[in-house]
């Protein structure tokens, strides 16, 4: 994608909340972070699924590890988030480590059902943590603090908050992916057998890669977490993986803002049919709003079938020469 | 025997009931271009299956250099010198060229675990590059996507990629197959070419060719090494003309 339109995006996203204040508006501000948390989990599923090709299907593992984490610290009175939040990370992390360390053993479909037979063993172990609200969740005292005098209960601080991150998190992910590691990676996703014949550990290549993205899928959860002062198992839930993979195939497999396209996309819709009644949609067929799962998945039907490389397919210049995508 | 650069010990393998491998023990000599040649089903490629790493044997050993290789993992075999080309061309067809060497040439110049800084940026990586592709004949064509070129284009790339590791042995699994006359003469010269600097061991079907570069010959038949010789002598060999020309032809 070109410069300009991204730097224009950024400064909507920097104005936003200012305007919506003057508007009353502030569930918006709200409804942004979390879109933009997605972002950032859609995101670093996109790393292993479309530069390493790994299709996982058990990423809400990593962002339901991170929201535990970062929920249980809270509740054992551990509120800063310079704490929580590198801890949450770490725990994910781990967490891919072990998960990575079998099933990247296996190719194909075998891959695609290891990790999510993994991702359901993480979901059925919080819901029997009786400790921690078991089926019913866990409600969190509050938000972490921050320090600085910035205060993440205020929805604006948090909208500021999360953007920052999701930044430093889409700078730093492209960085990765256009240094050495990640040419390597795409490269295995190519051609594993060669780039093992031309000298690459190439398992252990795809282990960090995998760790790496689990990491910043705990990210994700721990913000996550501290949105709702609420974590419950569902943010583990197979269901959960397959919403991430859906942003990431709506917004395009392999390409730099896949991720964050497909969670606006996808949330934007379910947001404008769940909460607003569209007056012509509603004269056509009368119920529309409760079908709308329905319209989602005719949306995703339309972009698979027109555009199957993704929205970002739509804008992004053709692939350059070389082996990165966007 | 002279000791060897490569020396393998007895190695077998089996795929139930059919032995592939049946105890070979080969040197190839620091220097040399040792050809292998063998009938169809013979065992030459799962031969270099398990030389380069990509296959275990069920028993024998490997000793590279100094070092017992037996157990070492591809990836380990390629650092220390010993790396193979395929059969059925294997390259990255999505990447130009000049990325598709670039990889392998990355790969045994420093950690490729780095995370920040671009790759396209590090010139010494693309030099030497393009010095390869210009050693495999391929200059001109660096920006073209590996995918696009004419078989034996495809086919030199092979070889780049596998050169690129900068290996001390060099395993050519059938380099020529599927190429024209014009081809393979380009192909015999770059071979002919790494004689100074690479020991090779080449598998090859086309015996024009494997008299003319080979300086010793072994053949391969059912899993075995029915012979080990110079060119001449592989030529005058009675059981070599069995092997290949059935029994009638060597009584």
């Amino acid at each position: 994608m070109r410069r300009a339109p991204v730097l224009a995006l950024l400064a909507l996203a920097i104005a936003f909340p200012l305007v919506a204040k003057d508007y009353d508006a502030i569930y918006y501000v709200s409804f942004a972070s979390r879109v933009m948390i997605y972002a950032l989990a859609a995101t670093s599923l996109n790393l292993i699924l479309g530069y390493g090709g790994m299709i996982s299907f058990g990423h809400a593992a990593f962002v339901g590890a991170g929201a535990y984490a970062a929920g249980v610290l809270l509740v054992e009175g551990i509120t800063s988030a310079w704490i929580g939040w590198p801890a949450a990370m770490a725990v994910s992390a781990l967490l891919a480590l072990a998960i990575g360390a079998v099933s990247l053993r296996t190719r194909g479909v075998y891959f695609i059902m290891i990790t999510l037979a993994f991702a359901q063993m993480a979901y059925y172990l919080t819901v029997s943590m009786k400790a921690y609200g078991g089926e019913e969740g866990l409600n969190l005292p509050s938000r972490a603090t921050l320090g600085f005098g910035l205060e993440l209960k205020d929805d604006v601080t948090f909208y500021y908050t999360v953007l920052v991150l999701l930044v430093v998190a889409l700078v730093l992910l492209q960085r990765l992916v256009h240094a050495r590691f990640g040419r390597a990676v795409q490269a295995i996703r190519e051609n594993e057998t060669r780039m093992q014949a031309i000298g690459y550990p190439t398992f252990q290549y795809k282990l960090i890669c995998f760790v790496i993205a689990g990491a910043f899928g705990g990210l994700a959860g721990a913000l996550l977490a501290n949105q709702s002062n609420y974590v419950n198992p569902s943010l583990l839930h197979w269901t959960q993986s397959g919403m991430l993979m859906i942003m990431v195939i709506l917004g395009g497999v392999g390409y730099r803002y896949g991720g964050l396209i497909g969670a606006v996309v996808l949330l934007g819709i379910e947001e404008l049919i769940a909460n607003h009644k569209i007056a012509w949609l509603a004269a056509l067929l009368p119920n529309y709003q409760q079908h709308a799962l329905l319209g989602v998945g005719l949306i995703l039907l339309a972009v698979v079938l027109f555009a199957p490389q993704g929205l970002a397919g739509l804008f992004a210049r053709p692939a350059p020469a070389g082996n990165g995508r966007g | 025997m002279v000791e060897g650069l490569l020396s393998v010990r007895d190695l077998s393998k089996r795929f139930g009931g059919l032995i592939a491998t049946d105890g070979v023990s080969l040197e190839v000599i620091a220097g040399e271009i040792h050809a292998l040649i063998g009938p169809n089903g013979a065992g030459k490629t799962t031969l270099i299956e398990q030389l380069s790493g990509a296959m275990p044997p069920d028993a024998g050993a490997i000793r590279f250099g100094s070092v017992d290789i037996t157990g070492r993992p591809q990836h380990e075999r390629v650092r220390l010198g010993l790396a193979r080309s395929y059969q059925v061309t294997s390259i990255f067809p999505k990447f130009t060229v000049l990325d598709n060497i670039a990889l392998a040439v990355q790969a045994r110049s420093g950690s490729s675990v780095s995370f920040w800084r671009p790759r396209d940026s590090e010139t010494a990586l693309f030099d030497e590059a393009r010095r390869l592709i210009g050693q495999v004949g391929l200059a001109g064509r660096e920006t073209a996507l590996a995918g696009t070129l004419a078989h034996g284009e495809q086919r030199q790339l092979e070889v780049g990629l596998a050169l690129a590791t900068q290996p001390k042995l060099l395993l050519l699994d059938e380099p020529m197959a599927g190429m024209g006359p014009e081809e393979s003469e380009r192909m015999i010269g770059l071979i002919d070419s790494l004689r100074q600097n690479v020991t090779v061991l080449l598998i090859e079907h086309d015996m024009a060719a494997v008299f003319r570069l080979a300086d010793r010959v072994s053949v391969l038949v059912f899993g075995r090494v029915i012979a080990t010789g110079d060119p001449v002598a592989i030529r005058n060999n009675a059981e070599v003309k069995r092997a290949y020309l059935g029994d009638e032809a060597a009584t």
